[in-house]
């Protein structure tokens, strides 16, 4: 852990410390929506959008690298196809219910299988593996500023529409019922956690968001009597998680996501554990 | 209660009819509830009840005919209507406290859904009126399956509607509590229109005025008429235990 602290005011390696604060500061968006994801039972639309994304990325390259746009890369590409997703999966949860998981399923793969091609038709060599998997060690400058606004967003807009969301995640049937447009509220909640998702490919990559995304709120679940306490501690252990799989990837030589992920499920399962031995032993 | 609103039906059904898909569900309904009446609407399962009630509040559009809440149609006067549902349906993990849950009931007031401290007053002064406000802080998974449905109640109330429409409220709920909530209903039944889904007739011949019997039509009752055979009709032969009800008050014997 001392080599940790090193690298940290090491002034040759500043990309450590962007890391670091984007871990951070990414933890406020990861938190408080992850904390909906979870309460609202969707990890399986997080899950579809994340594999989208690649779809965005493999079309951003393809623009940037064989069409010569300049403007256009696989950030921006991976911003547009996951509010595109979510607009898509807001209006398949309205439109088609019994079919709903059957289009989730698809639009999973096809987002996939439309990255994999465009990336195989991108001059030069891509390794989709950075992608999939994530590094939070080449976040840049660029990507810090991207968190810092969502940041903003995240919680400006969730400041204003709490209750809406609160309601629209507890009993969709009764919030519609009070004059509240359940079908935008549902829209704009999908909406934050695509553009959240795009952070989480930054981080720990496409395979791994769904569990940076839950984990941490489902530690927190197991503490919170409202969602609030939930956001704000499910915040916490997301940073918590963050910084220390960092920590740990740096000293002993190993990949970034893999260990943060490891490292929040080992929580989650110690927890669990516990909470079901604590609930034998209050049997006996 | 406004003056206006009570010269006109609570709910008016005119030759409703609705079908999912192919399969008509609802024919020739027609059904008209007046301010401050107490209706049950009672049938077998899968006899269009629920759809019913998802008609009045306009969560789903009738194929033909038409549905009047004071006069204006569901969607506006959607407000008006404290609704409700089954408890049972909601997730027991959920973290959220009771008064989170019955805050609920003010929505719509703002755009943006922030509760004013009028809310929160209503929200409590609605807790009081259930008998519930000393479980306010308490999360809404830790309480019994009888204050989990005064919960729902209670955010009905905090609505401030004119209609009080609940589904199938004491599924699940002991005797005693059931017996507390016929009197809580009776005592909101003077200032409000109270529509209730159930499927055991034994208790609600006691407290409704009329019993509207849903299979695929409607056809309405005084309390009084509640009879073996009338249940044996309505149910094909299976039958509960039926308590009947022979001190009918002048309302409960008008007939459409």
């Amino acid at each position: 852990m001392t080599e940790f602290f090193a690298a940290l005011s090491d002034p040759n390696l500043p990309f450590f410390r962007y890391a670091l604060l984007t871990g951070v500061f990414a933890s406020l968006p990861f938190g408080i929506i992850g904390t909906f994801v979870v309460v609202r039972r969707i990890s399986y639309i997080a899950g579809a959008i994340a594999h989208c994304v690649l779809g965005g990325i493999g079309l951003g390259l393809y623009l940037e690298k064989a069409v010569g746009v300049t403007w256009f890369g696989p950030m921006q590409g991976a911003v547009v196809v996951a509010l595109l997703a979510a607009v898509v999966l807001a209006l398949v949860s309205r439109y088609a219910s019994q079919r709903e998981d059957s289009v989730i399923g698809a639009l999973w793969a096809v987002g996939m299988a439309v990255g994999l091609l465009f990336i195989a038709r991108t001059p030069g060599y891509v390794d989709p593996m950075s992608y999939l998997f994530g590094n939070i060690l080449l976040v840049s400058r660029e990507d810090f500023l991207f968190v810092l606004a969502l940041d903003v967003v995240v919680l400006v807009l969730v400041g204003l529409f709490y209750n809406k969301f609160l309601a629209v995640c507890f009993d969709e049937e009764f919030a519609r019922l009070r004059g509240v447009h359940t079908g935008w509220i549902y829209l704009l909640l999908l909406c934050l956690a695509a553009l959240t998702i795009v952070l989480l490919v930054r981080v720990v990559g496409i395979v791994m968001v769904i569990a940076l995304l839950t984990l941490p709120a489902s530690v927190a679940g197991n503490f919170s009597r409202n969602i609030l306490q939930m956001m704000f501690l499910s915040v916490l252990f997301c940073a918590g998680f963050v910084v220390f799989g960092l920590g740990v990837s740096y000293s002993l030589d190993l990949p970034s996501g893999p260990v943060i992920i490891v490292i929040a499920a080992a929580v989650y399962l110690l927890l669990l554990s516990f909470s079901r031995l604590k609930q034998l032993a209050g049997r006996q | 209660m406004s003056g206006a609103s009570s010269s006109q039906a609570a709910i008016a059904i005119r030759d409703l009819s609705f079908s999912y898909d192919t399969q008509l569900v609802l024919a020739d309904v027609n059904l008209e509830v007046n301010s401050l009446d107490s209706i049950c609407v009672v049938g077998p399962n899968g006899g269009g009840k629920s759809t019913l009630i998802k008609l009045i509040v306009g969560l789903l559009l009738p194929d033909t005919g038409t549905v009047r809440i004071f006069g204006e149609k569901p969607e506006a006067a959607r407000l008006r209507i404290g609704y409700v549902p089954q408890y049972a349906r909601y997730d027991p993990q959920f973290p959220i406290s009771v008064f989170e849950v019955v805050s609920m009931g003010c929505l719509g007031g703002s755009f943006t859904g922030r509760y004013s401290k009028e809310d929160k007053d209503r929200a409590m002064e609605s807790l009081r009126i259930t008998g519930i406000a000393d479980l306010a802080a308490r999360p809404f998974s830790s309480i019994s399956g009888g204050q989990r449905q005064r919960v729902l109640i209670a955010r009905a109330l905090a609505s401030r509607g004119d209609i009080l429409i609940l589904d199938e409220p004491t599924a699940n709920i002991d005797h005693e509590s059931e017996l507390q909530f016929f009197d809580l209903l009776t005592e909101l039944n003077k200032s409000m229109t109270i529509l209730m889904v159930t499927h055991e007739v034994g208790f609600a011949s006691t407290f409704f005025k009329r019993i509207a019997c849903v299979n695929k039509q409607v056809v309405i009752h005084p309390t009084s008429e509640l009879t073996g055979d009338l249940i044996r009709e309505m149910y094909g032969g299976d039958l509960q235990m039926i308590r009947h009800d022979h001190c009918c008050s002048s309302e409960g014997h008008q007939h459409d």
